[in-house]
């Protein structure tokens, strides 16, 4: 017995709900610290703002022992800046994103991460994570530190991101935050942040959620409260089957952080940016076909007939050597890792990869199809470094490569694996297992709560972090660092904050709406249809490119999708109504990101922004920031100068703002 | 081809993702507790494998067969597109081999570092 129709035409029944349904009971918990995202900046904020004394509850939508993007592994660290092995320092590496971004990320949040990444490393090293060789497996090999024993990625001359057994990095958080006695909610779809009086743009108190198994729902009334849920994948890429199995996050991608907090007048910058998207179930399995990217950076790629694809540098100068694919060339300061929340790279900070005319090469009959990654012509170390060590504790790669494929058979002492069979064009880019995205797909890159030196947001009593929902926030290790921040930041708060009063109001009008979906006919549209004609919309009214008309169309579209097919789409138990409420935060979040590429009337190189009717790119007076809020549920637009953080009311340097509010 | 025929709708692509194996599992649950989407439900009957009702909700982490205390009771199938696209080629002899083929090469035993 495995399958749902195994079952029942076995047993020719139905078979009930497996949870006790509570429909409409109300659980009500209180906290100095709500955490609402459990992933692994939420599990940080939770051993922080603990650590600090605060009575905190973590609502998390799956559970939080192995969920979120990050939950399934993670195999190299970025922006270990401090580490003893490390050339770069957290300015002059705050400096190369900034740089890159040219001015379009956050300094507090980039600085944070490269000022305490490493330090937080070696927290997580203390729960149990192993980040050194200790077995000396991999002695004497170039990216490692024979003192330290310390393994580093990428850029073996400057050692700032480094390569980490993390498989078990959720798992090691999960049972801290259980030492420490944090309160752990899972299964909660949040539907709201309530505030002082119900009002918008006023002080946070507190957050309603729903539990997606009993149905049953909860009021948390918190001190402070902090927002550290992911990413919005299924705002336009979504397929009614097949639906995550390409991708680095999950179906709990749902932009619930972010809708709650617009909707409690949270000020957000840069939802305008938009990148490729993900391919979903259309695509391969992360990881699983030959690349030459990310945790597979350096791997040998040949043709059918076993002819080497070369390798260029910054300036598309041939490297003959596997050691210089690791090192920067002349003229670089060092290299930047790729996954750190950005779209564009100065040259001067770009890995080596492979040749960029490698398409132009396969159309004119130079390079066979299919692309194998030939593994075999890596040094020992470096092959076992990327398939068994970075490969098997990358996040979905322990099980689902690494286990299946050596079972399967796969040796790479021995076999070469395929690249997926594309069009040419697509091996444009490196990361060949992403495949090629239709263009009308795309997500969210880097906009999100607008936060201030003490990663707080323009709310009291509400802070963020993380990697999707904080505008700036970029890899794994960065999720963990604004997470450990944060909790220490909220923890202070709460220590001096009253103790929250709560709009009795505002709850129950929460409640009837969250219950809605349960009360209508059930001959209408379930989640699903909703959530892909949301996708549809976005597909089309908020590609690329747009223009005012469209994007005002595509408004007026999800409103009606939100009044009508959506007011009558229906729920049959806790788990579509979890699934229900999301679509309406991604409706939320798609009315977000229309508006906020409304008010930016320039198209832009560095954001992939494309205004058809303001075609001219990144003149000198749009160069800025944004940002937008709700104030009596009307949208309002800011301005904000690049380097707003190093400007008065803050001091005029990184170093000088964090020793003022880092809190240590 | 006997059983009786039920109005049923179509199976789900994916409608697996994961594998029980009746003699080993003992109906835990452990696999259902930590999945992030609640792709799997238990049993109806104690002590027998959960049911896979939301397949087409699983991202394919493998937490549900990292989370399991009897190895060998769970294990995770990607869908059969992602599958019958994973190929590779042994070096010295040419040959062809794929992920789920039907006469399948030894497994490599060498476990992952560290």
């Amino acid at each position: 017995m495995a399958t749902w129709h195994e079952y029942i035409q076995k047993e020719g029944t139905l078979p009930e709900w497996p949870y006790p349904i509570g429909y409409g009971k109300v659980n009500e918990v209180t906290a100095d610290v709500l955490i609402i995202g459990g992933g692994v900046a939420g599990c940080h904020v939770a051993i922080s703002a603990a650590n600090n004394g605060a009575k905190t509850v973590v609502a998390e939508r799956g559970m939080a022992k192995r969920s979120g993007a990050g939950g399934a592994g993670v195999d190299h660290w970025h922006g270990a800046c401090t580490n003893p092995c490390s050339k770069v320092t957290p300015e002059m590496y705050t400096r190369a994103v900034f740089d890159s971004a040219h001015g379009y990320t956050s300094i507090p949040v980039r600085y944070i991460s490269t000022r305490e990444g490493w330090d937080t490393l070696l927290d997580c090293e203390k729960m149990g994570v192993r980040i050194r060789d200790v077995e000396d497996e991999f002695k004497g090999a170039d990216f490692r530190d024979e003192e330290t024993k310390l393994m580093f990625a990428y850029d073996y001359k400057n050692r700032h991101v480094i390569r980490v057994w993390g498989y078990n990095i959720k798992t090691c958080l999960y049972n801290q935050m259980k030492r420490l006695g944090v309160a752990v909610y899972n299964r909660i779809v949040i539907t709201s942040l309530l505030t002082e009086g119900g009002r918008q743009g006023t002080k946070v108190v507190g957050a309603t959620g729903v539990n997606t198994r009993s149905g049953e729902f909860y009021v948390f009334r918190s001190k402070a409260t902090i927002i550290a849920t992911g990413g919005v994948g299924r705002l336009w890429s979504f397929a009614p089957e097949l639906t995550a199995s390409g991708t680095m996050g999950d179906l709990n991608s749902a932009g619930v952080g972010q809708a709650v907090g617009w909707k409690a007048g949270a000020e957000f910058v840069l939802m305008e940016q938009t990148g490729p998207g993900w391919m979903y179930g259309f695509g391969y399995a992360p990881y699983s076909m030959a690349n030459a990217s990310n945790t597979y950076h350096g791997t040998p790629i040949v043709d059918a007939e076993g002819k080497e694809v070369p390798w260029v540098d910054f300036k598309g100068r041939q490297l003959e050597t596997v050691e210089e694919r690791f090192l920067p060339s002349a003229g670089q300061k060092f290299q930047l890792g790729i996954g750190i929340g950005l779209y564009y790279y100065l040259k001067e900070y770009v890995l080596n990869e492979l040749t960029p005319d490698l398409p132009k090469r396969i159309l004119e009959g130079e390079f066979k199809l299919p692309l194998y990654a030939d593994l075999t012509r890596l040094p020992e170390p470096e092959r076992r470094a990327i398939f068994g060590m970075m490969v098997g504790n990358e996040g979905k790669t322990r099980i689902p490569i690494y286990d299946t494929f050596t079972k399967a058979g796969f040796d790479p002492d021995k076999d070469m694996l395929q690249a997926p069979v594309m069009l040419p064009e697509a091996y444009r880019v490196s990361n060949f297992w992403s495949g090629m995205s239709p263009p009308y797909l795309r997500g969210l890159a880097g906009g999100g709560l607008l936060v201030d030196w003490d990663l707080k947001t323009s709310l009291e009593g509400l802070y963020a972090a993380g990697g999707s929902s904080l505008f700036g926030g970029g890899c794994h290790g960065e999720s963990h660092t604004t997470g450990r921040y944060a909790g220490r930041k909220a923890a202070a708060y709460a220590r001096m904050a009253p103790e929250p009063v709560v709009d009795r109001q505002q709850i129950e009008a929460e409640k009837a709406i969250a219950y809605e979906p349960l009360k209508q006919s059930k001959d209408g549209i379930g989640w699903k249809e909703l959530n892909y004609a949301i996708a549809r919309v976005m597909q089309d009214y908020c590609g690329q490119y747009k223009n005012e008309l469209t994007l005002n169309l595509g408004l007026r579209l999800l409103k009606e999708l939100r009044e009508t097919e959506g007011a009558k789409a229906f729920a049959s138990n806790p788990h579509e109504l979890g699934r229900l409420l999301e679509c309406f935060s991604l409706i939320t979040v798609g009315e977000m990101t229309m508006n906020a590429s409304l008010v930016r009337k320039a198209s832009s190189l560095y954001l992939d922004f494309y205004r058809l009717d303001y075609p001219e790119l990144d003149p000198p007076q749009w160069q800025k920031l944004l940002p937008i809020k709700l104030e009596d549920d009307r949208v309002k637009v800011g301005e904000l100068p690049f380097d707003h953080h190093l400007k008065p009311p803050y001091a005029p340097t990184y170093e000088e703002n964090y020793q003022l509010h880092c809190g240590l | 081809m006997n059983d009786k025929v039920y109005m049923v709708s179509n199976p789900p692509t994916p409608n697996k993702v994961v594998e029980f194996n009746p003699d080993i599992c003992n109906g835990c649950n452990l696999c259902v507790e930590v999945c992030p989407t609640d792709v799997m439900m238990p049993n109806p009957e104690k002590k027998k494998p959960p049911i896979v009702l939301y397949a087409e909700e699983c991202w394919y982490c493998g937490g549900c067969v990292e989370e399991c205390p009897r190895p060998g009771a769970i294990t995770m199938l990607h869908p059969t597109s992602q599958r019958i696209s994973v190929n590779w080629k042994r070096k010295d002899t040419g040959e062809y081999f794929r992920l789920g083929m039907k006469d399948p090469p030894p497994s490599n035993t060498r476990p992952p570092s560290g």
